[in-house]
C-alpha cells in the first residue's frame, strides 16, 4: 500500500463480457471502503455485446470528471491485448499498463474485414511503455490462463483485480479490495474468484519480487 | 450514510425518499436501471412499480395517478420521449396534482441511441421545468426537489440526466430515515373537476397561466442551489484583473460537461501560472447552470456583468447558447457569447475534459507555447508509432457489439436470408439486439429506423414494389411497444408482409427487463402472459406460426412459407436469450477434418469461433476453433463443408 496521491486514475478495457464493469465497481468500492472519494464511468447497452468497453475509475480527494482525461491514468488494465492500445493514449507518461496476453479474436477479423497481429501488438505495448524508462511498467500476464486454473474463464476479472493488487500501486489494500470483490460476485463462485484473485495476485507480487522490489518503490 | 451506486440508481433513491408512490417506465439505454432499481425496492416499501407497455402508457398511466394526487415517476430515455410527447404536450396544459417527475435521460455521443436529440428542448418545447444534473449526487437532489416543485406549481417537471451521469458511479448521500418514510401508506382520491378536461377554451387559458409560471419560475431560479457561480480567480491575478489589465473569461455550464470544464481548468490554471506569460494569464468564473428551463435570467445577467467574453459549455443543442445570446442582446449587453454557432466547440458527439481542455486553451492565449502535458497522450502514441517505423504498427482490429455466441438471433437471420436466396427481399429491422443483425457477415438488415418501423416501413415498401418479398424483424418487447398498431394496418389494409418477431423471452438490449408476453412483472411477481402468436390470429392474420430457429429445416421451411403466403404473414421465433438461459451443450472443430475453409468464420459471424492460438494448441495450424463461449447452438454445423464441427460429449 503507497500514500495517497492526490489522485489515482484506473482505466479498464475490455472486450463486452469479460467483466470490466464488475471489476471497475470492486475497485470504486474498495476506495469508498477506504474513505476515498471516487467516481466511474462505464459502457453500458448496445456495445456490451462483444464491442469494446472501457470502465474509467478515478480514486482521490477531489474529482470533478467521471472520464480521465488523455495521459492521466495511472494504470492501465486491459482484459485484451488489442483493448489496452485502443486506449493508450489515456495512459500517462510513468503510468504502468497491466495486460492479460490471450486475444480476443473479432468477428471482424474472422469475416476478413479486419486484422489482428498478436505479435505486432505486444511488440507495440512494450515499446510504448517501455520507451524513455529503464524500468519496466508494461506487465503482460496470461490471466485467461489462471482464470481457466481458478475454475472458470469468467473468473478473468477477478484475476486481473488480483494482479491490479499484486502490483503495489493502488491507495487501497489488497485485503478490501478482495473482501469487496467476494460481496460482489454470486456467493456460490466467492471460493473460486478468491482462488483467482490470489493468483493473479501471486503472479505479479512475485514477478515484482524477482525485480527486487524496485518497481513497488518508484513512482 | 454514503454509499457507492450508479447514477440511475440514485434517481430511484431520490424518488423512494421523495416518497414516490407510482413509478412507470418503458426501459431504454441510459435511463433503464432507474425503474429496474425501484422495481426491486418496491416490495419492501410498498410503493408500485410497472414496466408499461410504452412511453407513452407509462406517462399516461403516471399522469393518472398524479390527477388523485399521488407522487409519481416515469422514466424513459431521449427517443421514448417522442413516443410519449402527444400526452406531455397536452399535461403541461393541464397540470398534475401529486407531484409527477419525468426524467428523460440522453446519450450525447450516441452509445447506444438512433438520435442525439436535446430534452432540454423539449422541456422548452412543452414548457415545463427542466433539471439538468452534473453528477448522481445532484442527480438524487434534483429529483426530491423536481417533486417539491412539480407539487407546489401543479406542473410535470423534466430531469434530464445524460450517459455519463446515469451510467458512473459515485458515493451518493442515502437518507435512510427519509427512506423509510415511504413506507407509510396514504390514501388518494381523484375529485371531479372540469380543469382535467382538455378543450379549446381551457387550452388557451391555460397556455397564458405557462406562460405566466415561465416568467416566474425564471425568476425564482435565480436562487436555486442548482444554479451556482464558482469563481476561479485567485492571487495577484485576480486583484490584475479587477485592475482590469486580464480578461476574465466566463463559463456557461449544463450537466456533465460542467464538470469536463472543471477538471479542464484545474489543470489548466497550473499550467497558465507556471507559464510566467504574464500578458497572457486569465481569470475564469464558472456559472453552473442546473435549471435549464425557464433560464434563471437574473443570474445570467449579474453573471455576465462581472466577465468579458462568455463559453457556453453544454453537449447537443446550443441551447443555453442562444438562450444566453438573447438574452444579453435583450438586455443591451455586449459581452461576446461563444460556443457552438461561433465554430469553438462541436455540435455532435459527446464531450470530454480533454476537448474543453483545448478549447479553453487555445480561447485563453495567443499562442503561448508551452508544453501541455496533459495532451501529450495522443502526442505519445503518434510519436511511438513513427518510432517504431511503420504505420500499421498498431493496427488494431475494429471491434463493433455483436450477436452474442449462441444468439438465436443469428440463425433467425441466417436461416431466412438462406430461404430468401435469389428473391432480392428486403429486410426491415427494429431496434432492439437483432439492429445489429445488419452487420457483417451476417448483413440481413437494409433498414432500421425507429420502434414499429420494423413493420411499417415494409408496408410502404410493399405498396409500391409488390412483387418483391418484405420481411420486417422485430423483437418480443418490441412488438407490444409499437408494432400492433402496424399489424393491424397490414391485415386491414390487405399488404402482403412477413413480419417475424424474434421472441427471445426479454427485453435484452437494455438488460433483461420483463415484458408483456412473460407472465412476470416488473417486481418478479405472477402477471397474465399475452401470447404473440394468438394476438396477432385475433388481428387477423391468416398465416402465423411459431417456430424455434434453433429447428434449422422447419425454420427454413416455414420461412419460405411465410414469404409465399399471400397475405400479411407472421413467423415467432421463438428461442430465449443466452444470457437468460443456461445451455450446457458446446461443438469443437475436429482439427482432422476441418479443411480450412473458412465458411464457419465468413458465413455467420459467431464471436466464439476464431483463427487463435488456441487452434495451434488444440494441434491445429491456425485453423478456426470453438473457444468457451460456445453455447451449441449448432448453426456452425450448418455452414460447414467438411462436418468437420462436432458437438463435445458431456457425461
Amino acid at each position: 500500500m503507497r500514500t495517497l496521491q492526490s489522485r489515482f486514475d484506473i482505466l479498464l478495457a475490455g472486450v463486452g463480457g469479460q467483466g470490466v464493469v464488475l471489476a471497475s465497481r470492486v475497485l470504486a468500492a474498495a476506495a469508498l471502503k477506504a474513505g476515498l472519494a471516487t467516481k466511474t464511468s462505464e459502457t453500458m447497452g448496445m456495445a456490451q455485446r462483444e464491442g469494446s468497453v472501457t470502465s474509467h475509475v478515478r480514486i482521490g480527494t477531489q474529482v470533478y470528471s467521471p472520464l480521465i482525461s488523455q495521459g492521466q491514468a495511472n494504470l492501465l488494465v486491459s482484459l485484451e491485448p488489442a483493448e489496452a492500445v485502443r486506449n493508450l493514449a489515456f495512459l500517462h507518461h510513468s503510468g504502468w499498463l497491466l495486460v492479460n496476453t490471450e486475444a480476443v479474436i473479432p468477428v471482424t477479423v474472422s469475416a476478413g474485414l479486419s486484422k489482428y497481429n498478436d505479435d505486432k501488438i505486444k511488440a507495440y505495448l512494450a515499446a510504448y511503455v517501455g520507451k524513455d524508462t529503464k524500468e519496466e511498467r508494461l506487465l503482460l500476464i496470461d490471466g485467461s490462463k489462471l482464470a481457466r486454473e481458478a475454475g472458470s474463464e469468467k473468473t478473468l476479472n477477478s484475476v486481473m483485480l488480483g494482479a491490479v493488487c499484486g502490483i503495489g500501486l493502488l491507495p487501497m489494500t489488497q485485503g478490501v479490495v478482495l473482501e469487496t470483490l467476494l460481496h460482489m460476485v454470486p456467493p456460490r463462485t466467492a471460493e473460486m474468484n478468491k482462488k483467482a484473485f490470489n493468483l493473479g495476485y501471486e503472479e505479479i507480487n512475485l514477478r515484482l519480487a524477482d525485480r527486487g522490489g524496485q518497481c513497488i518503490n518508484t513512482n | 450514510m454514503k454509499r457507492l451506486i450508479m447514477g440511475n440508481e440514485a434517481i430511484a433513491l431520490g424518488a423512494v425518499e421523495a416518497g414516490v408512490e407510482v413509478v412507470t417506465a418503458y426501459p431504454g439505454t441510459p435511463s433503464s436501471e432507474i425503474v429496474g432499481t425501484l422495481a426491486k425496492m418496491a416490495p419492501e416499501y410498498g410503493f408500485y412499480v410497472e414496466w408499461s407497455t410504452n412511453e407513452k402508457v407509462a406517462l399516461e398511466v403516471a399522469a393518472g395517478a398524479s390527477y388523485a394526487g399521488a407522487r409519481s415517476l416515469v422514466a424513459m430515455k431521449q427517443v421514448g420521449l417522442n413516443v410519449a410527447s402527444d400526452a406531455l404536450m397536452s399535461l403541461a396544459y393541464i397540470g398534475v396534482k401529486g407531484g409527477l417527475v419525468l426524467v428523460v435521460a440522453d446519450d450525447p455521443g450516441p452509445h447506444s441511441s438512433q438520435t442525439e436529440q436535446d430534452t432540454r428542448v423539449f422541456g422548452k418545447f412543452a414548457k415545463i421545468p427542466v433539471f439538468n444534473p452534473t453528477t448522481p449526487q445532484e442527480a438524487k437532489e434534483m429529483v426530491i426537489a423536481a417533486f417539491t416543485l412539480s407539487e407546489a406549481e401543479g406542473m410535470p417537471v423534466l430531469v434530464r440526466p445524460t450517459t455519463r451521469v446515469c451510467h458512473g458511479c459515485a458515493s451518493v448521500t442515502i437518507d435512510e430515515e427519509k427512506l423509510k418514510k415511504n413506507g407509510v401508506k396514504k390514501e388518494y382520491r381523484f375529485e371531479r373537476d372540469p380543469k382535467w378536461i382538455i378543450f379549446p377554451r381551457l387550452s388557451y387559458e391555460r397556455h397564458q397561466w405557462l406562460v405566466a409560471q415561465e416568467k416566474k419560475l425564471a425568476h425564482d431560479f435565480s436562487a436555486s442551489p442548482f444554479n451556482e457561480v464558482i469563481s476561479l480567480a485567485w492571487g495577484h491575478q485576480d486583484s490584475a484583473c479587477r485592475r482590469g489589465h486580464l480578461e476574465k473569461l466566463g463559463l456557461i455550464t449544463s450537466g456533465v460537461a460542467h464538470c469536463y470544464a472543471m477538471e479542464a481548468l484545474e489543470r489548466l490554471i497550473p499550467a497558465e501560472e507556471a507559464s510566467r506569460e504574464g500578458t497572457a494569464l486569465r481569470n475564469y468564473a464558472v456559472l453552473k447552470i442546473g435549471t435549464t428551463h425557464p433560464l434563471p435570467a437574473d443570474l445570467i445577467l449579474d453573471f455576465a456583468a462581472d466577465v468579458d467574453r462568455i463559453l457556453v459549455v453544454e453537449e447537443q443543442d446550443p441551447y443555453l447558447e442562444e438562450a444566453v445570446r438573447n438574452l444579453l442582446q435583450l438586455a443591451g449587453r455586449s459581452n461576446k457569447v461563444l460556443g457552438k454557432e461561433t465554430g469553438d466547440l462541436p455540435y455532435a458527439g459527446e464531450y470530454s475534459p480533454d476537448l474543453l481542455f483545448k478549447t479553453i486553451y487555445r480561447l485563453s492565449t495567443s499562442g503561448a507555447a508551452w508544453e501541455l502535458s496533459a495532451l501529450s497522450g495522443q502526442k505519445r502514441v503518434t510519436e511511438t508509432a513513427a518510432s517504431l517505423g511503420k504505420a500499421e504498427t498498431a493496427e488494431i482490429p475494429v471491434r463493433p457489439p455483436v450477436f452474442c455466441a449462441g444468439c438465436p438471433h443469428r440463425a433467425s437471420f441466417y436461416l431466412f436470408k438462406e430461404a430468401a436466396k435469389g428473391r432480392d427481399a428486403v429486410f426491415t429491422g427494429d431496434i432492439g439486439c437483432y439492429t445489429l443483425g445488419n452487420a457483417p457477415p451476417l448483413s440481413a438488415l437494409d433498414t432500421c429506423l425507429c420502434m414499429g418501423a420494423g413493420v411499417t416501413i415494409a408496408l410502404g415498401l410493399a405498396k409500391v414494389e409488390p412483387n418483391r418479398p418484405h420481411v420486417g424483424f422485430v423483437g418480443d418487447s418490441t412488438f407490444f411497444h409499437s408494432c400492433l398498431t402496424g399489424l393491424v394496418n397490414a391485415v386491414y389494409n390487405q399488404t402482403k408482409i412477413t413480419l417475424v418477431v424474434l421472441d427471445n423471452s426479454t427485453t435484452a438490449m437494455t438488460g433483461h427487463q420483463p415484458h408483456p408476453g412473460l407472465g412476470i412483472s416488473a417486481t418478479g411477481a405472477e402477471a397474465p402472459a399475452i401470447d404473440i402468436a394468438t394476438v396477432c390470429t385475433a388481428l387477423g392474420v391468416k398465416y402465423v406460426r411459431q417456430v424455434s430457429p434453433f429447428d434449422f429445416e422447419d425454420f427454413k421451411k416455414t420461412a419460405l412459407e411465410a414469404m409465399e403466403f399471400p397475405g400479411p404473414a407472421v413467423v415467432v421465433a421463438k428461442a430465449p436469450c443466452v444470457a437468460v438461459s443456461k445451455s450446457r451443450r458446446k461443438y469443437y472443430i475436429d482439427q482432422g477434418f476441418c479443411r480450412n475453409c473458412g465458411l464457419c468464420l465468413g458465413k455467420i459471424g459467431c464471436p466464439a469461433i476464431a483463427r487463435s492460438k488456441r487452434g495451434t494448441e488444440q494441434g491445429g495450424t491456425a485453423k478456426p476453433s470453438i473457444g468457451h463461449t460456445c453455447r451449441g447452438c449448432g448453426l456452425c454445423t450448418l455452414v460447414c463443408p467438411c462436418g468437420a464441427i462436432k458437438e463435445v460429449e458431456t457425461g
